[in-house]
């Protein structure tokens, strides 16, 4: 009776103990946590898998709750895509026997987390061969289709589950034919009137006159020496416009909550995009050991912020747009650059007219693109944007200088994606050719 | 297929009588369904009339109607596009009800009837001009109060737009005809 009773007290405080030791790791942030993880997370989200609390926003929330938290950091994005496969296209009780092989309502059907070993491309967790449970007759509707693989549905450059703004075929008709390479390789300003919209941004968010730091001032000569040539110092910016800390006392490293007074657009995209996503959860900075991908050993303990790039009180956009990048990037991509076509127009100079084609790391990665808020362009600093699938890239970029037909091929061709484009595609995507003979009838 | 009528089908909405029988009170299911596709017809055809055909290419020239509408200046939504619009905003607004534009002559294959209720109720309702087909039907372990209106072209816009369309299977449709129809549902579980 006394050694069951041990027992008992045994079991209890042993349990106790171990219920008391994963409260403390969930209820504490920190490294410890990775005892938690049922499997590593998708390369989408390895660097919140930390941060619980990003997707698991409450402790019994269930399907609901997940796909709550898919929405509110991916919802915009889809929205924008004009997402071809939205949840209330699935809601109708007309899909019920659909729903019960693919839940098209819950992104988690097709992306399920910390699934690494059934993790295929865009964090898909469902064999490629997906579309076919609802298109199953595509090949009657489309003779073309008849004997194409279902699983080379979204791999070949033809289709995207959610955003076919560059792929539907009124748009390949529209675009067909279209030489290669556009006459004039256009690229959108970033402002047509950048002093007035520095004029805009200050009068919205300069606050009172602050402090002169003038002692600070006096410690860093080099800086005050080069400052007024800088689009900063140009402004009419001082030293406190962005040094100045709680209370208006001397913030020696300003970080992006600095930035974003100023650069809200720029940040919201930094943050949404991998080079933040861990500031935006409340985790340390990211830093290129952390990822998978190839980076220069010399860079691998540095930590992204708005200065990785933009070199603080420099500001110089043209190293941001290239430089900053291959200071960091080391795979066959990003070293294929400089000797690449897109690599090599900025050495040729500027023409007779002193204009200067010019392709950066930016130019595709970090595009350009309409300010809806406040008009003109902006530059778009969430990376990931229009980077998977790489077809979100066609219209905002590829098309600026190419055609269709020869953005859909050179995107599908992996090799060439890895030289970094550096001769024509070698394999035509025929989607075009079936678009331009479906329009005229044969 | 007749009328049926649904008595009594509305669970929550029954109370028994000292003689064991299901007395119905509030509203009849194809009273709720018929009165909801009033709502609907008249603004579909609004909408098609007031705005597509009077501000379309075919009057002021204002705005253009065009299935890629966000892609183009100006663009705005075919009726069909509306109508389905509204039943997707509807659809994350309540599950009380659901409804959809079908068609057994569809340009984009999604929208052909695919439960046999559904076709069921599309070729009853292209067989009898002016008569609504209602019925029930499970779907996923909900049983459903289903109707199916006819959709009549009301405008020759409608007609045009699907006689040319090449993905359409019908090419000689008419003003006045039955181009598909409108599917009801309203779950009896709850």
């Amino acid at each position: 009776m006394l050694n069951a009773s041990r027992m008992w007290l045994f079991w209890l405080v042993l349990s106790l103990a171990g219920l008391g030791y994963f409260l403390f790791i969930i209820l504490n942030e920190g490294p410890q946590r990775e005892q938690l993880l049922i499997g590593e997370a998708s390369h989408g989200h390895f660097q919140i898998e930390l941060a619980c609390e990003s997707c698991h926003t409450e402790a019994f929330g269930g399907q609901e709750m997940l796909q709550e938290a898919c929405v509110s950091c991916h919802g915009d994005e889809l929205k924008a895509a004009h997402d071809s496969h939205p949840r209330k296209k699935f809601t109708d009780p007309r899909n019920a026997d659909l729903l019960e092989i693919i839940d098209a309502r819950y992104c988690v059907s097709c992306h399920l987390e910390h699934q690494a070993e059934q993790t295929r491309a865009m964090g898909v967790t469902l064999p490629d061969d997906y579309c076919f449970h609802c298109h199953e007759d595509v090949g009657n509707e489309r003779p073309s289709h008849k004997d194409l693989a279902f699983d080379s549905c979204a791999s070949a450059g033809c289709h995207n589950y959610h955003d076919n703004r560059a792929l539907y075929e009124d748009f390949l008709a529209e675009h067909a034919g279209e030489p290669w390479l556009k006459d004039v390789a256009a690229l959108a300003v970033p402002e047509t009137n950048l002093a007035q919209r520095m004029e805009r941004v200050l009068a919205q968010h300069r606050v009172a006159p602050k402090a002169d730091f003038s002692e600070q001032r006096g410690q860093h000569p080099e800086i005050s020496g080069v400052w007024h040539s800088t689009s900063h110092g140009g402004a009419g910016l001082e030293c406190a416009a962005c040094h100045s800390g709680e209370q208006g006392k001397w913030l020696a490293k300003p970080e992006i909550e600095q930035c974003e007074t100023c650069h809200a657009q720029e940040s919201r995209g930094f943050l949404a995009g991998k080079h933040g996503m861990r500031l935006a959860q409340g985790l340390s900075a990211m830093s290129p050991g952390q990822s998978a991908l190839a980076f220069d050993h010399g860079a691998s303990h540095s930590s992204m912020s708005c200065n990785s790039c933009h070199q603080a009180h420099t500001f110089d956009t043209g190293f941001a747009a290239t430089e900053a990048c291959l200071g960091c990037h080391a795979d066959d991509h990003s070293l294929a650059f400089k000797a690449s076509p897109h690599g090599q127009l900025s050495a040729h100079g500027p023409d007779e007219s002193g204009s200067q084609a010019e392709v950066t790391c930016a130019t595709c990665h970090l595009p350009r693109v309409e300010d809806e808020t406040n008009g003109g362009f902006r530059v778009e600093h969430n990376q990931n944007a229009n980077l998977r699938p790489n077809e979100k890239m066609i219209r905002p970029v590829c098309m600026q200088c190419h055609s269709l037909e020869f953005s859909i091929d050179a995107l599908a061709d992996p090799a060439l994606i890895r030289n970094n484009f550096s001769h024509a595609p070698e394999h035509h995507i025929p989607s075009v050719d079936w678009a331009k003979a479906r329009e005229s009838g044969n | 297929m007749k009328k049926t009528l649904i008595a009594a089908l509305v669970g929550s909405t029954v109370l028994m009588t000292g003689c064991n029988e299901p007395e119905q009170v509030g509203i009849a299911p194809e009273k709720y369904t018929d009165s909801l596709f009033a709502v609907m017809k008249a603004d579909r055809t609004n909408y098609t009339k007031l705005v597509v055909k009077r501000l379309g290419p075919a009057g002021a020239g204002a705005v253009k109607p065009d299935e890629h509408w966000q892609d183009i200046p100006n663009g705005t939504l075919l009726p069909a596009q509306m109508f389905r619009a509204g039943a997707e905003a509807v659809a994350e607004m309540t599950d009380d009800f659901t409804y959809s534009l079908q068609s057994i002559w569809p340009i984009n294959k999604q929208n052909a009837p695919k439960t046999p209720m559904e076709k069921q109720g599309l070729e009853y309702i292209a067989a009898n001009p002016g008569e609504n087909f209602y019925g029930k039907e499970k779907l996923g372990g909900t049983t459903y109060f289903t109707a199916v209106y006819p959709d009549v072209a009301v405008s020759d816009a409608c007609t045009t737009c699907h006689n040319d369309h090449k993905d359409s299977p019908k090419t000689d449709f008419k003003l006045g005809e039955v181009m598909g129809g409108v599917v009801i549902r309203v779950p009896l579980d709850s």
